[in-house]
């Protein structure tokens, strides 16, 4: 029977649809409810990793420092990690999540730019930290390339590597192409990992290639709490691979509770695939640009999707949150002076 | 009036550009090129504009300090050479302006402090990062007019811009970026973002600067303040431009700037190494000019420390 680890993304990709304002209570409520549905790992931090507090991508209710000190100490039986995006995180703060005591780390490049991990990757292997690499975007890469920069992750001390279709943009047949390409080239003891968006409600379907493509670690959020239309559904993913055979350790009624009972109240507003995260997914555009769009079309009067097609017409990657409000801007006077 | 003497120190694309610019100066004149590999590409092509150059680091520079005049050194090598570079050189009365991360002098970008820095005699300067230079003299541009109690960039260079060293250091850049935020920009707390983008053709290196201010922002001496610094850093980089902004959104200030290199060596979208080498240029042509203003015999020798 094929045994997977599936990622808990509710307390950090959730954050960026609670535009980073989850409670410290709300964080150790969800936390303890996947714990004990059986969840083995779950991922504290703000939305855009350790260090993302900023005006670009928005300051949290409360720091890295709290909302993990928070976690940690109560987890029974799950782990946690802390991700951490070199260029905004620095290894100051991979120090303080491992001193919180993190299970994991998990450092994000986007796809091209592996090599910009290797002292964060490094210092968190030396720790001790079980270490993750994670190629964001990977849909802006050819299977090839991506083999390229996961050896380069896994050459710095990477136990395993990720695909991340941070878009949602996937269809299974490129994840199937990705996955299989990093599981011939890296060695057998190099774990693969995927983290699916839903705007193309493709979440599910994507996980379940990836696994069939040898993938054994699947992130995933109760109720999909996430950015865009969020990610891959925990308590869906869970049920298909009862189906199919495959193990989660995860209790199918416990961890649909968490999504209804705590997560769902939790929402400020649906995570479904509407106009704009539609367009997320359609034009492969980074999926927490989404309500930074949306505020933007409410204050220049530019449509949320015709600023996302814009950003993903020039090449935009994960992080250039600060481009969304300079495109609408550009816009806004093209059709100002039109 | 005769040109100032200096020597580059390090071979590749950030001294070879350096060479180009200092070939246009009319007060520098570029002596020697000092690399480490015989083979050097950019050693050859120093010695077909005339240059000397040597192959064995420093020390190949030493012996000519005295004979050819040298006073003002350029360290494009990296932090760890420059730490051995600088102690020989600093000894011979040898100024040095280090593009380097290693920030043994004080920071410097030179809308905002160089002046400060011509009366104190300091010996050698560092040009703080790619992405300070850009931002900074905006972030200075508004706490001179009231105080920014937060301030923050977000650089973004194209990935064929960013070189190995930048690479395996990201870290030096977001801590010495955010560190010179406070130190020169006159924020109380620095934050510092930098972003590789892979596009092809290559972005323009793009530089957003966010500001939240004390109390209300004073629109507009904060759009005069941030127009004339922009007038000033366009006098040594023609291609750094305003393209959104300022946006006053409560107390937040920010302004959406793109930097398009003179492309001398590199290519024009690398304006983030063409703001480095610019800037340098221009700090030591203002120590050159300083000196052309002293008795001939002083300016002979290299510069009195």
């Amino acid at each position: 029977m094929t045994k997977i680890l599936v990622h808990d993304m509710t307390l950090r990709d959730g954050m960026h649809p609670k535009r980073h304002q989850m409670t410290l209570d709300q964080m150790r409520t969800v936390a303890q409810g996947l714990d004990a549905a059986g969840v083995p790992l779950i991922e504290v931090t703000h939305g855009d990793g350790l260090g993302g507090s900023s005006v670009n991508y928005g300051f949290p209710a409360h720091p890295d420092e709290e909302y993990l000190g928070a976690v940690i100490p109560l987890m029974r039986r799950a782990k946690v990690s802390a991700l951490l995006l070199p260029g905004i995180g620095t290894v100051d703060h991979l120090r303080m999540a491992h001193d919180l005591g993190v299970h994991t780390i998990r450092v994000a490049t986007h796809c091209t730019e592996a090599d910009v991990a290797e002292q964060h990757i490094c210092l968190s292997r030396k720790l001790g930290l079980d270490t993750v690499g994670f190629l964001m975007m990977a849909h802006m890469a050819s299977p090839e390339r991506l083999v390229r920069e996961a050896r380069l992750m896994e050459s710095y001390g990477a136990h395993c590597v990720y695909v991340t279709d941070s878009a949602g943009h996937m269809l299974p047949a490129d994840v199937t192409a990705r996955i299989s390409a990093l599981r011939d080239a890296l060695q057998p003891d190099t774990e693969i990992g995927f983290h699916g968006h839903h705007n193309l409600a493709m979440g599910v379907a994507n996980s379940v290639a990836a696994v069939e493509a040898g993938a054994r670690r699947i992130d995933a959020a109760a109720a999909g709490l996430g950015a865009g239309a969020g990610n891959t559904p925990m308590e869906v993913l869970v049920a298909v691979c009862a189906r199919m055979g495959i193990e989660t350790g995860v209790d199918l009624f416990r961890i649909s509770d968490v999504a209804e009972d705590l997560v769902v109240p939790m929402m400020d507003h649906p995570i479904r695939i509407d106009r704009d995260s539609l367009i997320l997914g359609y034009a492969g555009v980074y999926s927490s640009f989404l309500l930074f769009a949306k505020r933007a079309e409410a204050k220049y009067g530019i449509p949320a999707r015709e600023i996302l097609l814009e950003l993903g017409r020039r090449g935009m990657v994960g992080g250039q949150e600060d481009m969304i409000e300079d495109a609408a801007l550009t816009l806004a006077r093209v059709r100002g002076a039109a | 009036m005769s040109k100032v003497n200096v020597a580059i120190l390090g071979s590749g694309n950030i001294g070879t550009d350096l060479l180009y610019k200092l070939k246009r100066s009319e007060v520098l004149e570029p002596r020697w090129m000092v690399g480490v590999d015989p083979a050097s590409e950019g050693l050859a092509r120093a010695r077909a504009l005339g240059l000397e150059t040597t192959d064995r680091g420093v020390e190949g520079l030493l012996p000519a300090v005295e004979i050819d005049g040298i006073a003002i050194a350029f360290d494009a090598t990296s932090a760890y050479v420059h730490a051995q570079n600088a102690a020989p050189l600093t000894a011979r009365g040898v100024r040095i302006v280090d593009l380097t991360p290693a920030a043994l002098g004080p920071l410097v970008v030179p809308p905002v402090n160089l002046d400060e820095h011509l009366g104190t005699g300091a010996t050698n300067v560092n040009m703080v990062t790619c992405g300070g230079q850009a931002t900074i003299p905006i972030v200075y541009a508004v706490s001179r007019v009231q105080s920014v109690r937060f301030g923050e960039i977000v650089a973004t260079v194209a990935s064929k811009s960013a070189g190995p060293g930048t690479r395996r250091n990201i870290d030096e850049f977001t801590r010495t970026t955010a560190h010179a935020i406070e130190a020169l920009g006159g924020a109380r707390q620095g934050k510092a973002i930098i972003i590789i983008n892979p596009a092809e053709p290559p972005l323009i290196m793009r530089d957003t600067v966010h500001c939240l201010t004390d109390a209300p922002p004073d629109r507009d001496r904060i759009t005069r303040s941030i127009a004339a610094m922009i007038a000033e850093v366009q006098r040594y980089v023609p291609g750094y431009r305003l393209v959104n902004g300022p946006v006053f959104d409560g107390d937040r200030v920010s302004v959406y700037l793109e930097v398009e290199g003179l492309g001398d060596y590199l290519p024009k979208y690398a304006g983030n190494l063409d703001i480095m080498t610019a800037a340098a240029v221009r700090t030591a042509e203002t120590w050159a000019r300083q000196v052309q203003r002293l008795p001939a015999a002083a300016a002979g020798g290299g510069l009195s420390p």
